[in-house]
């Protein structure tokens, strides 16, 4: 996870587009300028970036399920809870659920485990939009690569 | 006035928190009720559940930006109730 880069998902752990489902994993860092600030001398995961963690989860599901021809953004987010504190070195699973796909937007039910308990959940809607540039489309295929998302067949598909 | 007309004007006056009397089968969704886009996403999503449809939001915006469609076609309540009551029929073909 590279909380200074906004990028929380470590890698794909499965994807599965039949049942429109997706798990990653992350593990935080034990060491992050955030935990400078949150808080000093108790450093927690900020309940914001878990949300966070949820929305980006649900949008490599969104942008799968779009055969990477779209781009996901988050556009709302409902009945966010933060169950407990999350603390730097601890690895999360998670999950996310394409609950339905509209024309332009797409629902999702997110979930954050860690050792096997929910720690975190959300309703994620997200807008479903082309890439702004072939630049991006480009750097979200590369970043897609690193974390395991299997989009070769799909691409030009 | 008919059962869509209905279940959307109460879809909105909840999604929304839009008086239910305020709503009317001339109301034009955004000029009239103030609805933005963001909540138009919610109001889409439970018309969809309720319906079992997908309103084709992306080309009903692409025909208006085009200027071959006017906003009151699809936002106007009775007209965007009647295009649901087509994609209704149109499933069940």
């Amino acid at each position: 996870m590279r909380i200074e880069y906004f990028q929380l998902i470590d890698r794909i752990v499965d994807l599965n587009l039949a049942d429109r489902k997706i798990t990653c994993e992350a593990t935080i860092p034990t060491v992050s300028t955030v935990f400078e600030g949150h808080f000093p001398g108790y450093p927690l995961m900020p309940g914001v970036l878990l949300i966070e963690a949820m929305a980006q989860t649900s949008g490599w599901l969104v942008v799968a399920a779009n055969d990477f021809k779209r781009m996901a953004f988050l556009a709302s987010v409902k009945e966010a809870k933060l169950r407990t504190f999350v603390l730097p070195g601890q690895t999360l699973s998670i999950s996310s659920h394409l609950e339905h796909e509209g024309s332009g937007y797409a629902v999702c039910n997110a979930k954050i485990r860690c050792g096997g308990k929910v720690v975190s959940d959300a309703t994620i809607t997200l807008r479903v939009l082309d890439f702004p540039n072939a630049e991006v489309a480009e750097e979200m295929r590369k970043l897609a690569d690193k974390i395991g998302l299997k989009i070769e067949a799909r691409a030009d598909g | 006035m008919s059962d869509t007309f209905e279940a959307i004007a109460n879809i909105i006056a909840e999604t929304c928190d839009i008086p239910r009397d305020s709503i009317t089968p001339e109301s034009h969704a955004i000029n009239d009720l103030g609805i933005d886009s963001l909540d138009f996403l919610d109001i889409a999503f439970a018309i969809d559940k309720a319906f079992g449809i997908k309103l084709p939001l992306e080309a009903w915006t692409q025909e208006v930006s085009d200027g071959k469609a006017t906003t009151d076609q699809y936002f106007v309540l009775k007209n965007l109730a009647a295009r649901i009551d087509e994609l209704v029929a149109a499933k069940g073909a």
